[in-house]
């Protein structure tokens, strides 16, 4: 199997630094802001949006994570997962804006199940989505508000998001799928 | 895992898995709203041969709480009192659409009978089986250990190497003590039997556990865990010990002996009590007392378990 390298180090960062100023842009500053990443990586790549927000506007945003494991509607067809610690930062999710990030958005079965749990935790002013990976076949009608990268695919291949926290480095590649 | 039926063959792994899920299943707790949907549209017996407060509610809450519906089944008033047998009442359970089976037995055995059978396809909860295993209550004990030794916020991943654990009173009836040596031992705790010589069983030297007669030596070293086990009056039909002041007087925790206790020492006890007999009301009600921390965590360690059972491909593992 040959993957293709699709992204890069420094088109991963450009595309971040990207949507960070398409957040700022469609919230009109960082106020009452909240980024909440999905395990696994989208928990990574929350951290580096808090950070560049944080950066380019002068004012801190409470980053976080929701896992949303036992909101799956497939948890009969797929070998068990282990649940991933959701933490909420302090003030919780009411009346914010929160930004959910992700690593690739496919079926969008994921966000439909973070929206469930949002709605367990509180009740956000609104919910934006960010993905770094946009990569069609919607299973649902759920659209992204920020996109790194349109990545038109075919259902075979596998889209792989490395990144350097957890894998090393940074690089997002596409290959036929085993 | 496809059944819970005993510790003495759960791995370490899968110990450390379930209490790691029920760390995230104890957050989920602190919210307003405390309901998943995880288990929207499975169906959980809770099959009781045997009477039960704690451990059906705890199932029950626990079920619900993940959005499983639950039928409650007591042997009393059922067809069980007309001479029904425990196949048919399985095969009963398997045409009503059963998920999982948490059953509770006054025959040692009886859930590996159940889960060995075929008699039907659900996954098998041992809720305490005779005088062989209640596993829920040691992983909820070994949960609620690991969570004052290490902190709520620190003890995912976490064993309980090096924890000194003794466990006091009637060990010959008990099968939390059972479930509790083989888990604890695997989990790296370093375990202590106390009762007087006619409560221990036979074959004792084969378990993960040192024995003592002396309850004022062994709390003299300081231990970090001392559990207590409820003096169990119903299966008590020979005399074990000549009289229940005798008993509290040598084995019993009492205030003296809580005194005694030094640093982070914590006090469990598995329910339901008897005061003044095996745990004076001073100790029951001490800070170091962690048995309403048990009750607790004993909702978020079952619903860890139903979910890691009922969840997954369970064709693949057949």
């Amino acid at each position: 199997m040959s993957a293709r390298i699709v992204l890069q180090q420094a088109d991963i960062s450009r595309a971040l630094t990207r949507i960070a100023h398409e957040i700022l842009e469609s919230n009109r500053g960082a106020g009452d802001l909240i980024l909440l990443g999905i395990p696994t990586r989208g928990v990574y790549l929350a951290a580096r949006l808090a950070a560049l927000l944080e950066e380019f506007s002068g004012q801190e945003v409470p980053v976080g994570s929701l896992d949303i494991t036992m909101y799956r509607d497939d948890l009969g067809r797929i070998p068990t997962r282990s649940p991933q610690p959701t933490s909420i930062p302090a003030g919780g999710i009411d009346g914010k804006t929160v930004i959910l990030a992700d690593d690739v958005l496919y079926s969008g079965r994921t966000i439909r199940a973070a929206l469930d749990a949002l709605g367990d935790i509180g009740r956000p002013r609104a919910v934006r989505l960010a993905t770094l990976v946009d990569r069609g076949h919607r299973e649902l009608p759920i659209r992204p508000d920020f996109v790194g990268k349109n990545l038109p695919s075919s259902k075979s291949e596998r889209i792989n998001v490395e990144l350097v926290e957890i894998d090393g480095e940074d690089r997002v590649t596409i290959g036929e799928s085993l | 895992m496809r059944h819970l039926l005993d510790t003495r063959t759960l791995s370490r792994a899968d110990a450390l898995s379930i209490l790691d899920v029920a760390e995230d299943m104890a957050d989920t707790q602190l919210r307003e709203v405390k309901k998943l949907p995880t288990l929207r549209g499975k169906t959980v017996v809770n099959l009781f041969f045997e009477d039960s407060t704690r451990t059906r509610i705890s199932f029950e809450a626990a079920a619900k709480r993940l959005s499983a519906d639950v039928i409650n089944f007591s042997a009393k008033g059922s067809s069980v009192s007309k001479g029904e047998s425990l196949k048919d009442t399985a095969q009963t359970l398997a045409a009503i659409g059963a998920d999982a089976v948490v059953i509770r037995h006054g025959a040692s055995g009886a859930p590996h009978t159940l889960a060995a059978s075929g008699w039907i396809d659900a996954g098998i909860l041992n809720a305490g089986d005779g005088t062989h295993e209640h596993p829920t209550q040691a992983l909820l004990d070994a949960f609620t250990m690991r969570r004052r030794i290490h902190g709520a916020g620190a003890s995912r991943g976490r064993d309980l190497d090096g924890v000194h654990v003794v466990i006091v009173g009637d060990i010959l009836h008990s099968r939390v003590a059972r479930s509790n040596v083989w888990l604890l031992s695997s989990l790296g705790a370093q375990v202590t039997l106390v009762a007087p010589p006619t409560l221990l069983p036979v074959g004792i030297e084969g378990w993960p556990a040192s024995v003592s007669y002396d309850l004022d030596a062994v709390l003299a070293e300081n231990p970090d865990v001392v559990m207590m086990l409820r003096i169990q009056g119903e299966r008590m039909h020979d005399a074990f010990f000549p009289n229940s002041r005798e008993y509290s007087r040598r084995w019993g925790l009492d205030d003296e002996r809580l005194a005694r206790l030094t640093g982070d020492s914590i006090v469990m006890h598995p329910g339901p009590m008897n005061r003044g007999l095996e745990i004076s009301s001073g100790a029951a009600d001490s800070p170091r007392s962690t048995v309403l921390e048990q009750v607790s965590s004993g909702v978020s360690v079952r619903m860890a378990a139903l979910y890691l059972l009922l969840s997954g491909e369970r064709e693949d593992q057949r």
